[in-house]
């Protein structure tokens, strides 16, 4: 059963990011947002930078926020409000901005 | 989208423009670079005015603001507290004009939703094929009895940055140790929720460390406020003797004003203020209400997919002046609704249809320099309100040790750096 439900999360995330890859530069709902905190510049500040940061890795840290495993201030209870394919789409955004 | 968009503009560039309207079924007019009038230079209309062109370079956008620098409202509670200057809180239009926006430094007059032209105080008229306007909040000067234009320069409301900023310092640096400052409070909705609050816990601060016999007192017109624990709790501990809240079921309501003998008249109460900073209620900025987007709240309903005015087509309302929903009145909710708002009138002006889309707020709230709190909330639309997704968001663990205010302090500077960079930078 949970075999199977992750085969299935697999599925959709291999779905997501080939159709962020295809709109390559059009942001996924959610995208946006983010660059209110996450500079898009190189900037002097302890926020760490998103554009052109590898999509596992966004996503891993998402994860990690979202379920307890990385202690937070604010982005835990940001990452609650994203599912897989949202946080797959958004990842696979920022790794493509300059 | 710049690369990836085929808008009509570039196929006409391509193809010719005469082969092209034969092709297409468009007016005459559509060969021309469509035109988006933003009104309003704050956290929403710069921050929407630079996402379009950055998106489209091809469009048009005008940008018109009354004034040549802009003052940040948050953090200014810090300066109010003298823990930054005024200058800190201030932008220029620069960086701005430097990305082709066309930067007006006057006041829009009328808007003819008809015409779909703006007239400028100035005389011109600008025609648009999108108008989104940002005009932040104005003060409703008939909403409290006694508080007109004159009594703010006596009892500032400090709710717009600038003069009355400084003009609330002065005051109570001026002040003699063992005085009171009053807080008015107004009820929802306005501008920055937990910002009165905000306010009182830096000028506790300020009078702890200054003036240790004096104290600051908020009269509200609620009985509840944002991250309400998280602040009482830290009032508790760090500014027992400083500061005191008056809910609304303890007569805090504050329901006239006496400038003369600086005195807030309260329901069961007259409290003698020797500074006075009277936070009034509000409305959208006036020229919403000139073009017909704003209803009888004052504030203006808007679609939450595209930030299209419900009251009238073509024009766009964001930030404060909107109806959002569960979004309060922040400049990180103004900047994230400009940016979709901006991606909405790209697909809309190339005839596409925007996707439904999602939102974050952040809200950083100081208690002391070194104490920060915060609110967040993810949003979408649900039924044509833009809705807190279930789960997610809320405020600050009541729990947390002081190392996590810290870092919450640290990442409110942060946020306020990041954020303006991006607006105005």
């Amino acid at each position: 059963m949970i075999a199977t439900r992750l085969l299935v999360a697999g599925a959709m995330v291999c779905v997501s990011i080939a159709t962020a890859s295809a709109a390559s530069s059009e942001s996924p709902p959610g995208a946006t947002s983010c660059s209110g905190c996450h500079s898009s510049a190189a900037a002097d500040t302890p926020v760490p930078r998103l554009n052109g940061r590898n999509a596992a890795e966004i996503v891993a840290q998402m994860q990690a926020f979202r379920g307890g495993a990385r202690p937070a201030t604010v982005m835990d209870r940001i990452a609650k409000g994203f599912s897989d394919a949202e946080v797959q789409a958004i990842a696979a955004w920022y790794a493509e901005q300059r | 989208m710049k690369h990836a968009r085929t808008s009509r503009r570039q196929f006409l560039t391509s193809a010719g423009a005469v082969g092209a309207a034969a092709l297409l079924p468009l007016p005459a007019v559509a060969q021309a670079a469509p035109r988006v009038v933003v009104i309003g230079g704050g956290f929403g209309g710069a921050s929407c005015a630079r996402a379009l062109k950055a998106l489209d370079p091809g469009v048009t956008v005008t940008l018109i603001e009354a004034n040549r620098t802009f003052t940040a409202c948050p953090f200014s509670n810090g300066v109010i507290a003298g823990m930054r200057e005024l200058g800190a809180q201030q932008f220029t239009y620069d960086k701005i004009l430097a990305t082709g926006i066309v930067v007006a430094t006057t006041m829009a007059n009328a808007v003819d939703p008809q015409a779909r032209a703006v007239s400028l105080a100035d005389g011109t008229r600008l025609t648009y094929d999108r108008l989104v306007l940002a005009p932040g909040v104005d003060i409703r000067w008939d909403a409290l009895p006694g508080y007109n234009e004159a009594a703010a320069a006596q009892m500032p409301h400090a709710w717009k940055a600038g003069e009355q900023t400084t003009l609330l310092r002065r005051q109570i640096e001026a002040m003699d140790d063992g005085g009171v400052v009053v807080i008015s409070s107004p009820a929802n909705p306005f501008r920055c929720p937990p910002g009165p609050y905000e306010r009182a816990s830096l000028i506790a601060h300020y009078l702890k460390a200054k003036k240790p016999r004096s104290k600051v007192i908020i009269l509200d017109a609620k009985d509840n406020f944002s991250k309400q624990r998280l602040f009482q709790s830290a009032w508790k501990e760090l500014y027992p003797d400083n500061l005191e809240w008056v809910a609304l079921s303890k007569g805090g309501k504050v329901t006239t004003v006496e400038v003369a003998s600086k005195t807030l008249v309260t329901d069961f109460d007259k409290v003698k203020a020797d500074v006075a900073n009277v936070i009034p209620p509000q409305k959208a900025g006036h020229i919403a209400e000139v073009a017909g987007v704003a209803d009888r709240t004052g504030w203006c309903p808007i679609d939450p997919v595209t930030f299209e005015s419900k009251l009238v087509p073509n024009i766009h309302v964001l930030g404060d002046a909107t109806i959002a929903g569960g979004m309060p009145k922040s400049a990180f909710t103004a900047n994230a609704q400009a940016k979709v708002c901006a991606a909405a009138i790209a697909k809309l002006l190339s005839g596409t249809t925007p996707g439904e889309p999602k939102l974050i707020n952040t809200c950083y709230s100081l208690v002391a320099p070194d104490y920060g709190i915060s609110v967040a909330g993810v949003y979408r639309p649900v039924n044509g309100v833009l809705t807190d997704v279930e789960g997610a968001g809320g405020v600050s663990p009541a729990d947390a040790p002081r190392a996590q205010r810290a870092q919450e302090a640290i990442f409110a500077n942060a946020w306020f750096q990041t954020i303006t960079a991006e607006v105005f930078g």
